[in-house]
């Protein structure tokens, strides 16, 4: 009862990173409340699925173990969750901003009439006084996301309904194992207790999944391109910079947005979050979704004509030209220099 | 099999040209600085759902929206395209609703509206990003939902074959009607008006477009149009004409609330400021090297 909750997401019997950067930071809201850490992993043939999730500081694994649970559909995931939470009644229930999280929480939540708060780049726990209706609530979910265009950063919260449902999306939180051998307890529930054969009407008939294509998220530089690149064209400029300094091609939304750059490289909430030593953002303005997926950068060199662009107030190099002139001069003094 | 479709969509503030004069001076939002303009996903919605009218005759397409009176706009953009009839839902109660609270007024609308084999909206609205009011809708429905559905395959015998987006990679997936889908932003873009119909629509008002133009006296134009051509009324429905229960409608029926809204002042960093002269880009690259930051 009222302890904090995550929903792991499952390709195979492997657990998702997201899922783990959240059991991390569940570990972290649990701790701070004094209560305990609960994950669900649902899908088929999970033996010994526990052993990837034990180590993160989870006290009960729920495994759903199941034909028809993998692939993931909608109903039969949602059944778990509402019928799991309307037995434990958690406080808190996060899961991964991802095609299968963004799925399943909306659904979930309308089901319990709890309230969700999508892509938060940010949780903590707060108090809240409402003063109209004088009370107090402590220990609350401050689920904080940037909105409406990245002008504004809201901090969400839920005073009245449980659980507190927030997704994230993978890259956000830090993953940390915090004991290997640490002992929690494994509930393996009878499925056909929670979900109903008619829940099954929705059948996955063919499936690609590759590994991507890049590793954007790992990267230890990435170059960025924005709207101001201008075109795809202007993008090759930024392969070739990334290919001499063994790095990796970003984007921010307005680009990938334009048609200059594929979606999966974006960079920013509704997109990757990057941890890179060096960032190089080249015309890219720097909306506050895009300044959340990579203000972690160590160095940030702005390439950028507008003296007053956002993205400059962070940066640690401010270059005062256009990406036109200055890339490819980048590019000729690296390559004379690294010799 | 002749299809009963109807098409969820949202005017939005164009979030994606926000100038600086967007914002007022404390903090709050100047809406009226930022053009309002058809959800871009949910025209990608819309397209899939006109095609399905191509392929399926004696299908019929639903606009419906939620939002004040001027969204009365999204249907006639609707109507322009070749959807059939639209629905605005309108009223003070649905005021600062949030995904749950929209979701419940436009599933009320929905079961209004009586008769659907497949509902389409837009993956997520470019003003929240949340992704949630298709999922949502299709909970207070009932009906199984598909999202980031990219494009639909077939209709046949009461099932439906979509192909859908995947993190990395794609999925086929199947499922019975009557269903929710939501659609991605890459799927087919949609077509453009239809300049027949724009001549047939372009005098289409919302009972509260035309209280704006006669509410100094003016006089409305081409009156007696809207009773010998009644496709020329877009319909606003109230709380009360879907039979919804106000308190969960707006904000009192939304479990999210705000606490806090901070406007972006970035942590000014001590930055270094040079040109995009040879002597300063060289020197930049030479310290970086130096210090092992690259190569």
């Amino acid at each position: 009862m009222n302890n904090v909750f995550v929903y792991c997401e499952m390709e195979g019997n492997h657990v998702a990173d997201v899922s783990l950067e959240l059991l991390t930071k569940g570990r972290k809201l649990a701790n701070e409340l004094g209560c305990k850490l609960e994950a669900i992993c649902a899908g088929t043939d999970l033996s010994d699925v526990e052993k990837q999730v034990m180590p993160y500081g989870v006290d009960f694994v729920h495994v759903f173990d199941a034909p028809g649970l993998f692939p993931y559909t909608s109903l039969p995931h949602t059944s778990i969750l509402v019928n799991l939470f309307k037995q434990e009644k958690p406080q808190i229930c996060l899961m991964g901003a991802t095609v299968i999280g963004r799925d399943l929480g909306p659904r979930v939540s309308s089901a319990l009439t709890s309230g969700l708060t999508a892509d938060c780049t940010q949780l903590e726990i707060g108090s809240h006084e409402d003063k109209k209706n004088g009370i107090k609530y402590d220990n609350l979910l401050y689920q904080i996301r940037p909105a409406f265009g990245g002008n504004i950063v809201a901090t969400i919260i839920n005073p009245e309904h449980r659980p507190q449902m927030a997704t994230v999306r993978e890259g956000v939180m830090k993953k940390e194992i915090m004991d290997e051998n640490y002992n929690g307890e494994v509930v393996r529930h009878d499925v056909a207790a929670f979900v109903s054969e008619t829940d099954y009407v929705v059948k996955v008939i063919d499936r690609h999944v590759e590994k991507a294509k890049h590793n954007l998220k790992g990267a230890p530089i990435v170059i960025a391109g924005g709207y101001g690149m201008g075109s795809k064209e202007g993008f090759d400029m930024l392969f070739e910079l990334a290919k001499e300094l063994h790095a990796e091609v970003g984007a921010s939304r307005a680009a990938v947005d334009a048609g200059f750059c594929e979606h999966d490289r974006q960079i920013g909430q509704t997109g990757v979050t990057v941890h890179p030593k060096l960032y190089i953002a080249c015309g890219i303005s720097g909306q506050i979704q895009h300044i959340a997926g990579m203000q972690d950068a160590g160095i940030i060199i702005s390439v950028n004509n507008d003296p007053n662009a956002p993205i400059n107030t962070i940066s640690d190099y401010v270059i005062n030209g256009t990406v036109e002139e200055v890339i490819p001069k980048m590019i000729k003094y690296y390559k004379k220099n690294s010799k | 099999m002749s299809l009963k479709i109807v098409v969820l969509a949202k005017q939005v503030p164009d979030t994606r040209c926000v100038g600086k004069e967007a914002m007022n001076a404390d903090g709050t939002i100047n809406r009226s600085a930022l053009p309002a303009i058809f959800n871009p996903e949910d025209l990608n919605a819309l397209e899939q759902a006109l095609r399905l009218k191509d392929t399926h005759p004696g299908s019929t397409v639903t606009m419906l929206t939620m939002g004040p009176g001027r969204a009365a706009e999204i249907i006639r953009e609707g109507l322009y395209r070749g959807a059939d009839n639209g629905y605005l839902l309108t009223d003070r109660a649905f005021a600062g609703a949030d995904t749950l609270a929209t979701s419940y007024a436009l599933a009320t609308a929905i079961r209004k509206i009586g008769e659907y084999d497949i509902i389409l909206g837009g993956r997520q609205a470019i003003d929240g990003d949340t992704a949630q009011v298709g999922p949502q809708v299709a909970e207070k429905l009932g009906l199984p939902q598909i999202t980031y559905v990219e494009e639909i395959q077939e209709v046949a015998d009461g099932r439906i074959r979509v192909k859908r987006h995947i993190d990395g990679g794609v999925e086929t997936v199947e499922g019975p009607l009557p269903i929710v889908l939501t659609v991605n932003g890459s799927a087919v873009p949609c077509r453009p008006r239809n300049a027949k119909l724009v001549q047939k629509y372009k005098r289409a008002l919302g009972a509260q477009e035309k209280a704006a133009i006669t509410k100094d006296g003016t006089e409305l134009p081409y009156a007696s149009l809207y009773e010998s051509r009644p496709y020329l009324n877009i319909t606003e429905w109230s709380v009360a004409d879907v039979n919804g229960d106000t308190v969960q409608c707006g904000l009192s029926g939304s479990p999210t609330k705000v606490k806090k809204i901070e406007n972006i002042i970035f942590q000014a960093k001590e930055s270094k400021t040079i040109t995009g002269s040879d002597a300063d880009v060289e020197n930049l690259i030479v310290e970086l090297l130096a210090n092992h930051t690259i190569g």
